[in-house]
């Protein structure tokens, strides 16, 4: 496989590719009005078939950025396009190449007005999400970063439910809040990086391997950053636009706010904000700060979760729960909990996007989302009754599916540093049984189906493609996480070492040299 | 070489043109007076680029093709104020207040 | 390694296929019930068979050092290196024939007992996973593969407690036994962290080989460490605090209840601290907590069951009193002792779970036949039954006699040599004689509300009713013919490990010497002299015999009424009867402050109100508060504009162009 792709130069195009396809599609999606469900299908297939070649070719023993390709820009600025692909975003692209046919699959019969538009914009959404995960100039993530915001507001705003003007204003206002304050931010490392070296650039390594000159202003620049995160994560106590936003948005939209765009805010830190200024990340105060919130959230989430009416909801408040365990793992920044956190990242995009499929199918059927509307229905809808439990049962973290790996590593690694906060953070596993299990009960169990729910079909060929391949990541990833972890490891160890020896910038410049040498 | 009446024809018009826009009520006039007072500015260009080069025509030729994409816009806007509301006097127009 | 042991893989793999080949019957095919019950019960079969080998390859290699099998690498991160790997030792060996019999013999019952029942592929699929979980819990060869069985059996029996599902009841306490099966894992996981942090290490030969060096004997981490074990273990094997979920666990089928609820699951928590005994053994302190909670659960639960109407409440109550005993006995160090009592418990619990089944069954048909709603499982609405059901009526009472602890019979045996083993550490620490003493009581109470439940069930006039009665038969032999072996089982158990005083006497200790052996270092020495240990067997029977007579002598079948038209229960009685009123007081304490918090407090007032409220749409309203401040100057005159306009530009001007 490797050489196949090899010959065909896959390494050279395939980042190009995969910007480049999703927006094709989209113009073809424009251009044929009549059929854009299926050419939006195809299009998102082409983007999947064309970037699983990543798993072959992507080589785990280099911690440093492979497939790198640079052009010009925007010369007179410094600005270039610069991408690549490592550990830590590998599986952010190939997560979102994934989920994205099953979004359009998701929508297919749900999306009933201006069908091509929506199709479009989930088009163009995928370009902007990949070009978040792959860029490796600041000022070329920044407009990626803002790229994506645009489509997903639309998304909510005309596909959404009752409230949709208000989730979709709240949820861009505040995403574009705190992405004003980390363009301040970057802009401010350009120049300032800009004036001591004579070169203006917006190079991440460049702008990483001189960093130090920005030291004076390190925490109101890390505070910029990490706001923009922070929000985007979400964490306690930014997180308020998402069960508005979840709720609101039609099923794709929820899918991939929760499977993708959720974690830009987690990627930022793991890219940017914490290896850009290690010291005031890890200062024992704002580490204190940080810890503290991921914590409140992963038991403030669960705890909210639980007393839900409303589904997606509840969905979207484990979402803030398990997010909680990502910031703690990479807080604790030691091998096993980074790993774990990256993994996280992973798992809670499939487990919570089948989570939000399942939603959908529901409400489709019902057009509820209240939970007491249901009951007994695993009587009428057994095959339903089985993805659903055990879906619900990763998202506990069941040893044996994919929620397990992540967070039984996020949470070993962090006991090492941070044994109390973990303590506490472990007590999660109990609030997130009872709140799945309980709404579980709920919809599944409890009564025989009333009349409504009595007639209602089990899940059709479609639904069963769109959940098949979500229930097989989740017992690989459960069974057999090794593939995913060795293509982790040396990324995060990267990382790791990289927050921990703060004085030695040495290591910094080897690492570039070592990319540049690659190059 | 005529610098100086050229300039005070054009302040001229200028004021004209000011005075039409903040004393009249019909948008029309108004409409006319803002043409007014482009038109005293590309006199005012005109009469420089005698002495200062070819710059100052060329700018001429910009306004007067955002002056007629004005035109043509502000026309339409007049023209969909008036169908809507039988009126073309801006005391009845206060659309902008918030 | 004998070549046999390499192939344990196919043991685990074997449930594992009944559950895949049972849960597509269940959509496909759910009304296949020879395919289904072919294939539920022919891979236990082979499972037992194949155990039964692996078991005497080991009887004929026991030089002591476990066989390890790799299979994958399952978690490496870092020095973080997981396999998943079983581990192949006396200790696993015993309960993979515990496991795989007694499990087969349950499903071969269960053939009978849900023939009716639509679910019954499903059933099949459930308890084949459950085998499967709980096979991988006994062959873990290190804490996160034993997890992933501990949570495994803990899922199946959510399944099945909740198999029913279409009962809030049911459903209630599946989800109430995950739950407080989960605040016992976040023990365990807490117990795995501090292991790896200390140790580096999660394989239980690595972990148990660096125990020594790394940690103080009774210092603060090994008492954290063991104290974490063992909340996993309350919360697994129903033991104070956490023991409330097995009584209502009994809403799943009965063989469930024989099988997870009584035999194998929740002795789980037996077996972990059994596997790391070296552990405890390292931890005084701990192991006098295990000792003193098993001691107090032994004899709290006892208490309750005195007061139960529900026959299979009390034979719940009285598993978490017999589990109790087994914690007492790992607790005070007698390792071979509490997994000894396990075995038998397994033969006559499962036994007694089962006959109760048999009744239940029988009591079901009687009033499905005649179309009457009363409750089944209600010992006041049965008695007599004996005439009926003679084979069951009989080794149900061999059952008894074998958790009563008279001589001959298996329990008799188990819990004495516990009991003895508490007497021992006595000598040392007055706290074990205490034990013995709560110890003793609680079997006084197990010979007397065991020989209620008997004498209400089978004896005495019968209270099924009148047209009811004609349709009470014994259960077909698919179900008696597991009894007869259980029951043989019950009996004959005993010999694994008779007391020091008879002849062939302790080969079970002796077999799991390896297993014990490394903590034996740090243990108090347990010697009884001959006159000791027999007046203590005396005193053993005496209290058998005596709770057994007490029971006959003063309670009265006859006068018993039919539980509709039973008096309602009075005095300290009540208290028992509603279990102490501890479910009400989790209730109240914990489950409603927890929700009203979360719903009042958390979303509405934090979430709802100042975040969202105050903070979000607060700063919404201060812009628009700002604007409307802006809009009043905003009159909407373009002429006003113009003119505000050209003085500001005058004015700029003027500015500019200076005096």
């Amino acid at each position: 496989m490797y050489d196949l792709l090899t010959a065909m130069g896959y390494q050279r195009w395939i980042i190009q590719a995969l910007l480049v396809i999703p927006v094709i599609a989209a113009a073809l999606v424009l251009a044929l009005p009549a059929s854009a469900k299926q050419v939006a299908l195809w299009g998102a297939l082409a983007e999947f078939v064309v970037s699983i070649g990543l798993w072959w070719v992507f080589d785990p023993t280099l911690a440093t950025m492979q497939f790198e390709f640079v052009a010009p820009w925007i010369p007179a600025f410094g600005i270039d396009y610069r991408v690549g692909i490592d550990g830590i975003s590998l599986f952010m692209v190939l997560l979102t190449t994934f989920t994205m046919p099953l979004a359009v699959l998701g929508s297919w019969k749900h999306i009933k007005t201006r069908v091509p538009g929506f199709y479009a914009l989930l088009l163009v959404l995928t370009t902007g999400m990949i070009g978040v995960f792959v860029a490796l100039d600041l000022f070329l993530f920044y407009v990626f970063w803002e790229l994506m915001l645009i489509p997903m507001y639309f998304i909510i705003g005309v596909w959404g439910g009752g409230r949709r003007i208000y989730a979709a204003i709240k949820f861009f206002i505040y995403t574009f809040v705190g992405s004003l304050l980390m363009l301040v931010a970057i802009l401010t490392i350009y120049h300032l990086v800009g004036r001591e070296t004579d070169i203006y650039s917006f190079n991440y390594y460049h702008l990483l391997a001189n960093i130090e000159v920005a030291r004076p202003w390190a925490g109101w620049l890390f505070a910029a950053f990490a706001l923009a995160f922070a929000i985007k994560v979400p964490m306690f106590p930014f997180h308020t636009w998402l069960p508005d936003a979840h709720v609101e948005a039609p099923t794709a939209g929820s899918v991939i706010l929760a499977g993708i765009l959720l974690k830009m805010g987690t990627y930022g830190f793991l890219r940017f904000a914490v290896p850009f200024f290690p010291e005031t990340a890890l200062d024992p105060r704002i580490s204190a700060v940080v810890i503290t919130l991921a914590v409140v959230s992963v038991i403030y989430g669960a705890l909210v979760a639980m007393v839900q009416p409303d589904f997606k909801k509840l969905i979207a408040y484990s979402s803030v729960s398990h997010l909680g365990f990502v910031m703690l793992g990479i807080w604790a920044a030691t091998i096993q909990s980074v790993q774990g956190a990256i993994i996280v990242m992973i798992s809670h995009g499939v487990s919570t996007g089948a989570l939000f499929l399942l939603a959908g199918m529901m409400y489709e059927r019902r057009h509820t989302r209240e939970i007491a509307a249901f009951g007994g229905i695993a009587r009428v809808m057994p095959a339903f009754a089985a993805i659903l439990t055990l879906v619900a049962l990763s998202s506990i973290g069941l040893p044996g599916t994919n929620g397990f790996i992540g967070e039984f590593l996020v949470l070993v690694g962090s006991f090492e540093t941070h044994p109390w906060a973990t303590g506490i953070a472990t007590t999660g596993v109990i609030f997130a049984a009872a709140y799945l299990l309980w709404a579980i009960q709920r919809l599944l169990y409890n009564r025989e189906p009333s009349e409504e729910n009595a007639t209602l079909r089990d899940l059709s060929g479609r639904e069963f493609a769109i959940l098949t391949p979500l229930v097989v990541m989740i017992l690989w990833m459960g069974l057999y996480p090794k593939p995913f972890l060795e293509r982790i490891e040396q990324s995060a160890r990267w990382f790791v070492v990289q927050v921990h020896e703060v004085d030695a910038p040495r290591f910094r410049l080897a690492a570039r040299e070592d990319v540049e040498e690659q190059r | 070489m005529l610098l100086g009446p050229a300039l005070g024809v054009s302040a001229i018009l200028f004021s004209l043109g000011v005075a039409g826009v903040l004393l009249r009520r019909n948008v029309i006039i108004i409409f006319m007076c803002i043409e007014l007072m482009l038109n005293a500015a590309n006199l005012a260009f005109v009469a420089f680029a005698q002495q200062l080069g070819p710059e100052g025509q060329v700018i001429v030729f910009f306004v007067m093709a955002v002056a007629a994409a004005e035109a043509a816009v502000g026309l339409a806007i007049i023209l969909a104020i008036f169908r809507h509301r039988q009126t073309v006097d801006l005391g009845d127009i206060n659309l902008l207040r918030g | 390694m004998p070549e046999i042991v390499g192939w344990v893989w196919l043991v685990v793999l074997l449930p594992f296929f009944g559950f895949l080949a049972n849960g597509l019957l269940s959509f496909v095919a759910p009304r296949a019930k020879t395919a289904v019950s072919v294939v539920g019960v022919g891979v236990l079969v082979a499972s037992f068979g194949l155990a039964a080998g692996i078991f005497g390859g080991l009887l004929g290699h026991s030089d002591g050092a476990p066989f390890i099998l790799t299979f994958w690498h399952w978690i490496p991160v870092g020095d973080l290196q997981v396999d998943v790997a079983f581990q192949v030792d006396q200790l696993s060996a015993v309960m993979l024939l515990v496991v795989t019999g007694v499990g087969m013999l349950i499903h071969i019952f269960s053939v009978g007992y849900m023939r009716e029942d639509d679910g019954y592929a499903r059933y099949f699929a459930y308890l084949n996973l459950f085998v499967f979980f709980m096979l991988v819990l006994v062959l873990g060869a290190n804490f996160p593969i034993l997890f992933v069985g501990w949570e495994g059996v803990g899922l199946c029996s959510y399944l099945l407690i909740g198999f029913w599902y279409t009962e809030k009841v049911n459903a209630d306490a599946g989800k109430k036994a995950f739950i407080m099966n989960r605040i016992g894992d976040f023990g365990f996981l807490i117990a795995m962290f501090l292991i790896f942090k200390t140790t580096g290490t999660l394989v239980f030969t690595e972990v148990f080989g660096l125990a020594p060096e790394t940690f103080a004997v009774d210092g603060p981490t090994i008492t954290a460490i063991t104290l974490f074990l063992f909340l996993g273990c309350t919360g697994k094997s129903a033991q104070i605090p956490l023991y409330t979920w097995l009584p209502d666990a009994m809403a799943g089928p009965t063989p469930v209840s024989a099988l997870i609820h009584a035999a194998t699951m929740v002795t789980a928590g037996v077996y972990l601290i059994a596997r790391t005994n070296v552990l405890f053994a390292m931890a005084p302190l701990s192991s006098a907590v295990v000792a003193i909670v098993g001691a107090v659960t032994a004899l709290w639960a006892a208490s309750i069951a005195l007061k139960q109407w529900d026959i299979k409440k009390v034979l719940a109550y009285s598993t978490i009193s017999q589990l109790g005993y087994m914690f007492l006995g790992v607790g005070v160090g007698a390792v071979a002792s509490g997994i000894f009592h396990l075995v038998t418990h397994a033969f006559f619990k499962a036994l007694l779970f089962l006959g109760s089944g048999s009744v239940i069954h029988a009591m079901h048909r009687a009033y499905s036949a005649t179309d009457r709603h009363e409750d089944a499982q209600d010992m006041r609405n049965m008695g007599g039954l004996r005439r009926w059901m003679p084979w069951t009526a009989g080794v149900m009472w061999i059952a008894t006699l074998a958790i009563a602890g008279i001589p001959g019979f298996s329990g008799f045996f188990s819990k004495d040599e516990i009991l003895a083993m508490t007497f021992a550490r006595g000598h040392d620490e007055v706290l074990y004689y205490v034990l013995w003493g709560v110890g003793t009581l609680a079997s006084l109470m197990t010979a007397f509300y065991m020989t209620r439940m008997m004498l209400y069930t089978f004896h005495g006039p019968n209270r099924t009713g009148e047209r009811e009665r004609d349709h009470l038969h014994e259960a077909p032999w698919v179900m008696t013919a597991p009894l007869l072996v259980l029951a043989a089982g019950s009996v004959l158990g005993g010999l694994l490990n008779l007391p020091h005083v008879l002849p062939f006497h302790g080969w079970l200790t002796e077999w799991f010497a390896p297993v014990t052996g490394l903590g034996e270092f740090y243990r108090a020495e347990m010697h009884l002299e001959a006159g000791t240990e027999w007046s203590l067997l005396g005193l053993a029977t005496l209290i058998a015999a005596v709770g057994i007579f007490v029971a006959v002598r003063f309670l009265r079948p006859a006068k018993l009424q039919p539980a509709a038209e039973a008096p309602e229960e009075t005095g300290f009685g009540k208290v028992l009867f509603r279990k102490y009123y501890i479910d009400e007081l989790y209730d109240l304490v914990i489950v409603r402050p927890l929700v009203w918090l979360s719903d009042r407090v958390l979303w509405r007032g934090v979430d709802v109100g100042a975040i969202d409220g105050a903070g979000v749409d607060g700063s919404a309203r201060l812009a628009r508060g700002i604007g409307a401040i802006g809009s009043w100057l905003q009159t909407g005159q373009v002429g006003t504009y113009i003119f505000i306009f050209v003085i500001g530009v005058v004015v700029l001007l003027r500015a500019v162009s200076g005096p």
